[in-house]
This record gives structure tokens, C-alpha cells and sequence, in this order.
């Protein structure tokens, strides 16, 4: 498994789009400038949600409604991210392919998605599907908790991609 | 005198132990990472209610007053840490070009909330409540989500340039 993510690296870094993005010294900059501000939007939504849920943000606003402004803006900045993300790969891909804090960043990333998903999607036909039983109030609190740490982790390990070393 | 105060902060045994322990510098980083995502975010809620894009139907005042106290507690955390980065390598900081850049726009930032806040804010009772604000309230809010973006690419941009 890592020879072959070692193999699939070594091609990629000898591409031309990978060859291009190596040597032209302000496209790497400018594509992390574009990351980070999608991040920016991603992380500031949820943790928005995430705070109007556990009471310390817009207490008195329903949470669909919240949901419905912030929530919405993730998914198309999500797409941004794995493009411009995949772009940074191709351009250093010895540096990410098999990096663990890569690794970690992806599956933190897959398991958020599902959980954000798991608020958002109720509320859109049901504004009250969450407040219905103190089961359902208890599990949410749980939810955004938990996604106030992954996201948070998320942010953390694609900052170490750049210190931590690949296999 | 600013590079005899660089080089002081740089001497202070806080900006050591970050240059001594190799994990200190990333952690610092991350958090300063995390708490920009909120501050630019956060702004842009404003920003984008100001231009008249997003939260159309959100009163500004209420929107203000949910919102901010998440800006400056964020923005608070990215100064404490970005400083304790800036300290570990003051002098070269300083004299960064990018670095400069980006303080220099963090200053209009801040000259352009004051001007909203003591001018154009005080009239915000007629168009609390107008999806459209007036035009003084759209150029705040236009011209603060440019500086921000622009901070935050010479933000990456001192990452690339900084010397050692």
C-alpha cells in the first residue's frame, strides 16, 4: 500500500501540471491564500451552528433558520477546498500523499462532513425535528461538540502537513 | 528603535523557548490559523449584510451585537499568538515585506471600522431593517472584506518570504 502511494507520488511530481505549479513560484501561495479563506467560511459557519447550539452564540434565533444561512455556504466551499486542495497535491505530492497528518486531516474531514450533514438535513423539512425530545436536544449537543473538535483538529492537521514527516 | 525593541522581545526567555522547542512554533501557528478563520468569517457575516448579499432580513444592529463579541475573541487569540510568533524572529519579521504589508492593512481595517462605527453607524435606526444599507454602510463593508482577503494572502505570503 505505501510503495504504491510512494510510486503514485513519484509520478505525479514528474507531470507537467505538478512541474508547473512546482516552478512558478507564486502559484502555491495563491492557491493556500484560496484554502485558507474557503476554510475561513467553512470553519466560521459551523462553528457558528455549532455555538448557537450549545447556547453561546444567537441564543434566541431558530436553528434552521441559522442553519439554512450558514450551513448552505459549506458545501460549495468544501468543492473549492478539494480543488484547490488537489492542486496543492499535485504540486508537492512527496510532501502530502503520504503524510499522516494528510491522512488524519482526510478521515477527520469524511467523518465531519457525514455529522454536519446529520444536523443539517432534518431541519430542512422539520424546523423542529431537533427540539421534539430531550433525546434528540442531548444527541445534537453531543454532535457539536464533537464537530467543534474535529473541525478544529482538521485546521491543526493541515497546518503540520508542512512539519510533520512523510512515510 | 523598533529593531532595538525586536531585538529585546526577540532576547525575552518567552521568544527562546519557542526557537528551543521545535513543536512550540507549529502549535502557536495553528491556533493563529484557527483564530483567523474566525475573525475573517465572522467579518465577512458583517460585511456581506453591509454589501447587502447575505442575511438580507437580519436587523444589522442584532446581527452586530451577535456577532462580534466571536470577532474580537477570536481576533484577541490571534494576537496573543500571532505575537509570540512574531517574537521568536522579531527583527526578520519586521523587516518583511509582506509582514509590513500586512500591518499596514490591518491598520486601514481598523481606521475603516472606527469611521463606520463613530459616522455611518450613528445613523443605523433609519436602516436597521433595509436589505439595502446606504452607500457609506456598502463601501465599509466592501472595502473591509477586500482588506481582510488581502491580509490574509500577505499572512501566507510572510511564510515564503521570511529569512532566518
Amino acid at each position: 500500500m505505501l510503495a504504491t502511494l510512494h510510486a503514485f507520488a513519484e509520478w505525479l511530481a514528474g507531470t507537467a501540471l505538478s512541474n508547473t505549479i512546482q516552478n512558478v513560484s507564486w502559484i502555491i501561495p495563491t492557491v493556500q491564500t484560496i484554502h485558507i479563506v474557503c476554510v475561513a467560511i467553512v470553519i466560521s459557519a459551523v462553528f457558528l451552528v455549532d455555538m448557537r447550539i450549545l447556547g453561546v452564540f444567537a441564543p434566541t434565533q431558530p436553528l434552521a433558520s441559522l442553519s439554512e444561512r450558514f450551513l448552505t455556504w459549506i458545501w460549495w466551499s468544501i468543492l473549492v477546498l478539494l480543488v484547490t486542495g488537489t492542486l496543492l497535491i499535485i504540486g508537492e505530492p512527496t510532501r502530502s500523499v503520504t503524510n499522516p497528518a494528510f491522512a488524519a486531516k482526510m478521515l477527520m474531514l469524511l467523518i465531519v462532513a457525514g455529522l454536519t450533514r446529520v444536523i443539517q438535513r432534518p431541519l430542512a423539512t422539520d424546523a423542529g425535528f431537533w427540539d421534539a425530545t430531550s433525546g434528540r436536544r442531548a444527541a445534537l449537543k453531543g454532535i457539536a461538540v464533537a464537530s467543534l473538535i474535529l473541525w478544529s483538529c482538521i485546521v491543526f492537521a493541515g497546518r503540520w502537513i508542512a512539519y510533520v514527516a512523510s512515510y | 528603535m523598533i529593531d532595538a525593541f525586536c531585538q529585546w522581545l526577540y532576547d525575552t526567555p518567552w521568544a527562546d523557548a519557542i526557537r528551543a522547542n521545535e513543536l512550540l512554533f507549529p502549535w502557536f501557528e495553528s491556533v493563529h490559523v484557527l483564530a483567523i478563520t474566525l475573525v475573517l468569517g465572522s467579518i465577512a457575516v458583517v460585511d456581506l449584510r453591509l454589501l447587502g448579499l447575505a442575511s438580507r432580513n437580519r436587523p444589522v444592529t442584532r446581527l452586530i451585537r451577535e456577532v462580534l463579541p466571536v470577532t474580537w475573541s477570536a481576533f484577541a487569540v490571534a494576537v496573543l499568538t500571532g505575537g509570540t510568533l512574531f517574537a521568536s524572529n522579531a527583527v526578520n519579521y519586521a523587516h518583511n515585506g509582506p509582514f509590513q504589508m500586512k500591518m499596514l492593512l490591518m491598520l486601514l481595517a481598523g481606521l475603516n471600522m472606527l469611521v463606520f462605527h463613530f459616522v455611518t453607524y450613528r445613523s443605523v435606526a433609519e436602516w436597521d431593517e433595509a436589505p439595502r444599507t446606504p452607500f457609506a454602510a456598502r463601501f465599509a463593508g466592501g472595502f473591509s472584506i477586500t482588506i481582510w482577503l488581502a491580509i490574509v494572502a500577505f499572512g501566507r505570503w510572510i511564510g515564503f518570504t521570511i529569512g532566518f
